[in-house]
This record gives C-alpha cells, structure tokens and sequence, in this order.
C-alpha cells in the first residue's frame, strides 16, 4: 500500500454531478437509432421460427418486387463472402469451433438465427416484405438439454463435429502447483458437501435495443452501433469481411447499457455491413425487443456440481467443480471463456489449499450465451457463498463464523491463493464488521429464532454473502496464458488546447458508467484545471483510435492508469517550458495546485501553469532548444494484475410459508472498492449491480420449451423488476487502496451482481430451514418457493 | 392517410398518417422528435413515454390519430424557454438517478404525472406509480430519491433529508473534499420553446 499516492484534494473522491446528464435528461441523445442520413434505407431481418433445421429453399424474389424494396437477399447469396461471426478466446488447442455465419446458409441451430433480409426505402416496407420471402425448413432433432447434449448418442447441433461437447477445460492446484492435490484433501476431510446448483440462463436486457448504421459512401465506411467495444469491432469488421482496417471507422455514439450484452461482434452488424455494401447507401438496423430477446447473446446457463471437504471445526480443505456450460448454438466473442473468468474465483475470499476446477462447454440449439455483468465470477461466488451456507449448517454454526475461520486476513495481502493469483489487498473483517453493524445481525437472529419458536407463517431469513472479485481485464500475459486473442492494456491521450481547455481521448467506452465525469475529475486534479474544462471524448475510432473498450469492470482499474500517465507525461513535457518561461532550471521547479514554481516558493507566488505552457507552445515562439513545441501526451498501460475489490452483503428476507411469497425486508452491502472517485457514482453501480442479482434470484429466467422456442421473448415474460418489485439497499463502503493503481481505485462495476444473488438466496434458504428446506432453483418465484415448502417438508 | 393536428413541445404540427403509424413514429420519424425512445414492442418498458392532454402515456400505444387535436409534452419540451430544468429533471440531475440514460425520458415523464396526481407520494406509492416504467441500470433507488425530492420541491418546501449515505458522503469512510461549489453544476440546456400551457 505504500506505493499509493497521496489523494490530491480536491475533485477526486466529491460525489460531482455528472457530465453526461444533461444531454440525457433532456431529451438531446445521440442513440444510434435517432441518426438520419442522406439516402439512408432500412433494413429487416427474417429469423429462424425453428431452432434446428436444414433450410431447403429461400426464395426472396417476391420481397423484391414489394413497393419501396431496393435488395433482399438470404445466406446463400452470400454464403461465400459473408464469413464468420469471430470468437476471440479459444480457450484450448482443441476447442471445437463451428463456423458462425451471420446470416444462417444451410441449416439454422437457434429459434432467432438470421436467415434473410430486405432492405427498404422505410422500416415499415422492410418489415412487410419480410412476410413474402419463403423459407422451406426441415426440420431436424433439436437438443436442448446440457446433459442430454452430452450423451453417447446425443443428437448434434453441428453434425459435421461429430459432437456437442465444446471443450473440456481444467485447473487443479496440486498439478498447477498452486496448492494441494484435491483427492487428498477430501481423503482427509471429516465433512464432505456435495450439491448441484442451477445457474439459470439470463438475458443482459440492456433497455436501449441493440442498433447499427453503416455508411459505406465515405473514404471510410462508417458503422455506428449502439456497442460496448467499437474498438474490437472495427479490427474485426476488418479481419471478417477483409476490409482494409484504416477503411473501417466505428461509432459508438451514446449507448443505453449493455451489461456484457454489447461486448459482442454481432450478426446483425455484418449483415448490415454487406447491405450496406451491396446497396452503396446507408443502412440502418435497429431491432425490436423480441427480436432482441431471442437474438442477442444470453447469459449465465451453467450446471454446477461442487463438492466441498472440511474439518469439523469448520476449516474448508478443498473444493471440486464439475460445471456444464451451455455455450448456446454457436460460440460469441468470449463465450467460451466466460466460465473460466469464474474458475479463478471459486476459492473466493478463503485460504483453503486445495482445489480442482473441470469445466465443459456444451452446445445445444439456443441463443449463443457469452458475457453477462459479472461473466463467470457471480455464478463461482453463487456456488462457494451457498457451500458456505451449508457448511455453516451442518456444523451448527453461524455462517458469518465459518466465514471468518476460512478467510485470508487483513495482514496476510499480497495472498497467492490456491487458484494461481496474487490478491493484492483488502479487509474482510472490516468489511463484515461494519456490515453486521449496520445490518443490526444479532437482533434479527434473535427475532428470527423467536418467530421459529412460535411458528409464525412468515419466517425471517438472514443471507450472507462475502466476494471477491478480480477487476480490471487483464494482464495482457494472463490473458496470453489462457488463450486470449487480444491483450488487456488500455489507453488515453491528452490534448491541451491553446486556451487551456483539456480533450481527454478514453480507449474506454462507457454506456451508463459516467467516464466523462469521473475522468475529468481525475484529470482536473492532476493538471490543476477546472473540472469544467475538461472534455472527454470517446467511442469513435477517428478520434480514440486505440483502446480496448468498457467491460469486465476494467475501466478505471486499467484505463483511470492510462489517464494518470498521461497526466503525468503532460506535466514532464511542461517542465522544460515552464522553467523557459520562469528562465530557471528544470531541476528548480515543482508541479503543485496547478502550476509549476521554484521549489521553495510560496504557494501564492507567480507561477507557470498548464494553459500558460499550452499556449507557449501553440506559439512556439520562444522554445528552449531541442524541446517539442507540444505538451500533449499519450500512454498505454498494461496492468501487472488484477484489482481485487470485495465485500460483505447482508440479506434479510419474509418468506411467507403459506404463500411462497418472498420480501426482501433488508438489505446491506458494504463494499470495498478501493479509493473512490466519485462516491455518488459508485454507489449509483453498487445499486444498479444489487438490482440485478436480485433479479437473478428472484425474477428473470429465459425459458424454452421442449422445441427450442424461447417462452420467454418479451418483457412480459422475462419479467425485469419494476421500481415496485425491489427494495431500498443500504449501500457502504470500506476503503482499501489498490496497491497497483496510483488512485488506489479497484472497479465496482460488477460487485454488487456478484455479491447479491447469494445474499438472497441464502437468506430464503435460511427462512425455510424449519421446514427442512435445503435448497431452492432460482428464480425463486413463490411458486417455487411453495413447491419447495411442500417438497422439503415430507423429505 | 389521415390528416391530423396536434402541438408537440408548443409547436403545431399538421399531417397526413397512415392509419397504423403509432404516435411515438409519428414524433420520432416524423417531427424529428428523437429524445422520446423505443424500449420495447410489448408496451411494458415506459421508454416512450410523453404526455399527452397533460396525462402520461406510453406513446407506442397509442396511435398517430388517435392524438389528433390534442397537446403533447416530450422530454424535449419539459425544460423552461430559459433553458431552466422542470424541478423532476433537476432532481434526476441531482440525485445521480440516471446512468445510460435510455429509460430517463420516459421515467421522468411518468414521474411529472404521478406527482400532478400525486403531490406528496409516500416512498411506495412512487414505486407503484412509476412501476410502468423499466430501468435496467440503476435499480431504481435513486429514482424514487429523486421523484421525493422533486415533490418537495414541486410542493415549494425544501424538506431536507437527514444525512445519510445518499450524498455519497457514508457514515465511516473518509470524508469526501469539501463540496465543490454548487454554482458550475447547473446543466446548461438549449433554449427550447415552452409549451403553451
Ligand atoms: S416502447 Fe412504449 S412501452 Fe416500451
Ligand atoms: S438509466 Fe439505463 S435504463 Fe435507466
């Protein structure tokens, strides 16, 4: 911790207004679907009605004689350029990769896959015409189920693969050398938990509906898409359809959320690419919420079997995995990895020694899943934080103390832990300290056994959950090791106006997380220039034309160490002019509030400031010898390791026994993200995160029925949580620094999903163990819950 | 085609609309009214919100014609001509209660409704009352903070809130920089015409 640099005061840590607001709450947004060009035509997509079937016969000539039609055509007119959709992380030598067509050719795989388009003077005529083009479809065996997929003789979602079984992958800490070998250590156990736990499929549900226009008129052809990662999608623009990378510019205007959702290469982009080519005008796509639901990639869909060994006194010695993870019909960008984001999370925040991971990747005839907010790591602290639980159980304990028996302690940081990383810094016990205090824990334990006691039909539940997570993707040798395509540096560049004013260029691409805010903050504090000055400018490859996008909670944990760099480059390339200006030497100066002074001189004493040096060099009049006439700088930083940010959530829910009904009667999250930038905005994700993990144990769940149609393809039935469905959270914090960030700053997008879907179910699972509830599927709807109810009480 | 008259954020607009336009096309496509958005084709998001004859309604439910002759307020007209926010947009503002954005017009909107109807709305009752209205980014926590606020001040007393974590200033941790003063925070808007009331 010694490396972190004082805090400057002023405007990082103040809870600032954001930026971004104004444009947005007055109705002055730049989403992609309000873009208008000259000539510009629409373009509609026909999906898959079926979720496996070879395609006999396309016809699309009748959609080309319907009124305002410029083009329709199907995967087999393209079928030798359109390429395939790429998938970015094959996570081992032999993974079974399919082609990924944008538009479906031969066979469709999934209910939604694209198989023809028109392309029309309106959206309104691109739409109809849709209904004349005739598909022919025969229908061939579906597969849904991830066990089914992997039997002997298992129906194939790609035949010629000879299997549904993706890739086996595994890390276990005797042969890593991590740690122990994992037979041992359960032959040595006295207690051993084994449970299967069901990660439903969950859909991101971004509320701005996935969007792209492509102007091929220009030198460069312009795609803007309402995307998370414009800087990944032009280099595969270009690697997919070879088009020249510099003849590719990508767009990502203001984007409404995305959750994981939009860190995607999509079928949709391509397909408006060649539309856009074939025709020679502007197209554009925007898709409507079904189309969204049963089309843009899903999330979460894993089969956990987990199995844990421990001492009687409550010491964890190991744990096994065996996941199933349904990677859908076809592989996205980071499909297959996204479990493995969740292998090195599994030993959470504990110190136990041994430790064997075994995932599966299956395919079967559904949306492709990839990245969904926490991408792994909420379905491995959902499985660890439940074991937990259970441990805590069966060895009449309380789970706060079977916690705090197996945690890596405040001074045991840096911790190489048994999965193969280093965790850089935190404090479990403060954080769970402040987190029970808050909670008021003793006093609902009372309460909760007194309303055993006497039998009240609505019991109280209290649910614990502990996390940790690794922020900040990636070390670019971390994601080299696991197979990675890419790297996980991030960039930013400075530009100092003549006036003073400051553009601020972010690799990073935020849609919701408040970039322009929080790195002007920085920046005001590192260059000594008002908040106001300062213009962050992102999400457009002419501009930012480096940077490897918003995901993974890596923005600031990666990009904030670009930021400060480059401040910090600017302040160097200020030295020499500012000791010109001051005719001292450079070694005499000192950068402090804002301007350069001889070492020594009071602070009110003429100085030379980072707008006084920006406009010597504009002029460049009088340039000490050999200097660059700019003070403008650019830095790429590639993190050494991960941030790790962690917490304690406290749950406390009413189940009613009768009903099945569940309430969330409170809720504490105490998170320790490291230092914070801008409080207001931390706790505004905290929020948001917590939102959906209650969703996910309490609401959402895509659902298909036995032929592969998705039943849940609209929001009346994926159910997304009103205002009235979720309650008020008590949200805190805990601060410890980063070690490796000179902010001190972890991450915080994802914590609050990661941390609550645990907290929620254990605290329901905690509420029905009178009735001899062990365990509950999530969603855990009252129905479930009084299936449950009836279920454990005759077992 | 029929032929219709309505007054969008003050300005009348006369046109010809297929029967089948709904009204949230008809501002979008046609009157280039863009800040009111699409979330959903189920009419179960509130992304599209507007008023209409002074009531909220999700305009993708509605038809083009069906609003002939009558007075409709988007996102885009709420603000004063002098650029001042509506006290429900200053309150959004404030209460960091809004991130992407996309269900923000919308949201506020139905907020500007429930609290004609509704002027001092228990905590429940505005979650009831914007329930209509989806926000996948915050959960929703800040909204009702802000919905409560812009009622006292819609109300004219300024009821101050008993310090607590929402200003971001939490019990325990270290204490954030002095307040940056209040004054730059005001978001500067275009000037937009008001709407005849
Ligand atoms: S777009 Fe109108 S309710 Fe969703
Ligand atoms: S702010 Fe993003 S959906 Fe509400």
């Amino acid at each position: 911790m010694t490396t972190v640099q004082e805090r400057p005061a002023g405007e990082v840590g103040a809870a600032r207004k954001r930026k971004e607001d104004a444009r947005l709450i007055t109705g002055r947004t730049m989403w992609t679907e309000n873009i208008t060009l000259p000539g510009m035509l629409h373009l509609a997509i026909l999906r898959s009605p079926m979720a496996h079937a070879r395609i006999t016969r396309v016809d699309t000539s009748a959609a080309l004689r319907e009124p305002g039609v410029v083009t329709a055509f199907s995967g087999r007119d393209v079928a030798d350029t359109q390429g395939s959709l790429p998938c970015a992380w094959p996570v081992t030598e032999d993974m079974v990769h399919p082609d990924h067509p944008p538009l479906a050719v031969d066979e469709v795989r999934h209910v939604g896959e694209a198989v023809a388009v028109v392309v029309a003077r309106d959206r309104a005529s691109a739409v109809d015409a849709l209904a004349v083009i005739e598909v022919d479809y025969e229908p061939l065996p579906v597969v849904l189920d991830m066990e089914d997929a992997l039997a002997e003789d298992a129906r194939l979602v790609h035949a010629d693969k000879g299997t549904n079984k993706a890739y086996t992958w595994v890390f276990d800490s005797g042969e890593a050398g991590t740690g122990q070998g994992v037979d041992a250590a359960f032959a040595g156990a006295e207690v051993v938990i084994k449970r299967r736990y069901i990660q439903q499929r969950l859909i991101p549900a971004f509320m701005e509906p996935r969007s792209v226009v492509v102007d091929p008129t220009g030198d460069q052809h312009t795609i803007w898409s309402a995307t998370q990662i414009p800087h990944i999608l032009r280099v595969m623009v270009a690697l997919v359809t070879g088009t020249p990378e510099h003849k590719v510019r990508v767009v990502a205007p203001d984007v409404g959320g995305g959750f994981g959702g939009k860190l995607q290469v999509t079928a949709e982009e391509l397909i408006a690419f060649m539309a856009a080519q074939r025709v020679g005008k502007p197209v554009k796509y925007t898709e409507s919420r079904s189309d969204s639901l049963v089309s843009a990639h899903h999330g979460r869909d894993q089969i956990q079997d987990v199995e844990l060994a421990a001492r009687r006194d409550g010491t964890v010695l190991g744990l096994r995995v065996n996941l199933l993870a349904n990677m859908g019909a076809y592989l996205g960008i980071v499909t297959p990895g996204v479990p493995l984001l969740g292998a090195f999370m599994y030993n959470a925040i504990y110190k136990f020694p041994a430790y064997r991971f075994v995932c599966t990747g299956v395919f079967t005839n559904t949306t492709t899943t990839d990245a969904y907010r926490g991408a792994g790591r909420p379905e491995a602290t959902y499985a660890i934080e439940r074991l937990m639980d259970e441990l805590a159980v069966e060895l009449d304990m309380d789970p706060v103390e079977v916690r705090r028996r197996n945690w890596i302690k405040h001074d045991e940081f840096p911790f190489d832990t048994v999965a193969g990383l280093t965790y850089d810094s935190g404090n479990y016990e403060a954080a769970t300290d402040k987190a029970l205090e808050l909670f008021g824990y003793e006093a609902l334990r009372a309460e909760q056994a007194s309303r055993r006691e006497s039998g009240d039909p609505v019991q109280l539940g209290i649910g614990v959950s502990t996390y940790t997570e690794m922020c900040g993707l990636a070390p670019s040798r971390v994601l080299g090791a696991l197979r990675y395509a890419a790297g996980g540096w991030e960039t930013a560049s400075i530009r100092v106006l003549p006036t003073g004013k400051v553009e601020v260029v972010t690799g990073t691409s935020p849609h919701g997380q408040g970039h322009e805010t929080a790195w002007s903050q920085i920046v005001a504090d590192r260059l000594g220039v008002p908040f106001e000055d300062v213009e962050v400018l992102h999400g457009d490859t002419r501009t930012s034309h480096k940077g490897l996008d918003t995901y993974g909670s890596r923005s600031l944990a990666v990009g904030g160490i670009a930021l400060v760099n480059a401040c910090t480059k600017v302040i160097e390339k200020a030295r020499p002019v500012a000791a010109h200006l001051l005719e001292c030497d450079v070694s005499d100066l000192e950068f402090a509030d804002g301007a350069f002074r001889v070492r020594g001189a009071p602070s009110d004493a003429a100085g030379k400031t980072i707008a006084d040096c920006a406009f010597a060099v504009f002029a460049a009049h009088d340039m000490p010898d050999g200097v660059e006439p700019t003070i403008d700088a650019d830095a790429t930083y590639d993190p050494g390791n991960f941030s790790f940010p962690h917490g304690t959530h406290l749950c406390a829910t009413e189940v009613d026994a009768e009903t099945g009904r569940v309430t969330i009667r409170s809720y504490v999250a105490v998170d320790d993200v490291g230092r914070v930038i801008n409080p207001s905005i931390v706790e505004g994700q905290v929020h948001g995160g917590v939102a959906q993990g209650i969703a996910q144990a309490l609401f959402e769940e895509a659902v298909y029925d036995g032929e592969g149609n998705l039943l849940t393809g609209t929001f009346i039935d994926y159910t997304p949580p009103s205002a009235a469905d979720l309650p008020d959270i008590v949200s805190d914090r805990t601060e410890t620094p980063a070690p490796d960030h000179p902010l001190g700053a972890k991450g915080v997008g994802e914590a609050g999903t990661i941390a609550s879907t645990p907290a929620v179910i254990n605290a329901i699972v905690d509420a029905l163990r009178p009735y001899g509830v062990s365990d509950i599927r999530m969603p855990a709807t009252p129905e479930r819950v009084w299936q449950a109810l009836r279920g454990g009480a005759r077992s | 085609m029929t032929r219709i008259s309505i007054t969008v954020d003050g300005v009348r607009y006369d046109d010809d609309v297929e029967a089948r336009t709904l009204l949230v096309h008809h501002l979008r496509d046609r009157l280039g009214k863009v800040g009111t958005v699409v979330g959903c084709d189920t009419s179960n998001c509130g992304a599209c919100t507007v008023l209409m004859a002074g009531d909220a309604v999700k305009s993708c439910n509605v038809l083009a014609v069906q609003a002939d002759g009558t007075e409709i307020i988007t996102i885009e007209g709420l603000a004063g001509g002098d650029g001042s926010l509506h006290p429900v947009q200053q309150a959004f503002h404030d209460r960091h209660a809004l991130q992407c954005g996309f269900c923000t017009p919308g949201m506020i909107l139905a907020a500007v409704d429930l609290l004609a109807e509704n002027p001092d709305p228990s905590d429940a009752e505005i979650r009831e009352g914007i329930e209509g209205n989806l926000c996948r980014c915050t959960g929703y926590q800040n909204i009702v903070r802000a919905v409560r606020d812009a009622a006292s001040a819609l109300r004219g007393a300024q009821v101050a809130e008993p310090a607590s974590a929402v200003d971001g200033q939490m019990p325990g941790t270290p204490q954030a920089p002095p307040a940056v003063p209040s004054e730059p925070e005001s978001v500067p808007v275009e000037a937009v015409p008001r709407p005849v009331p």
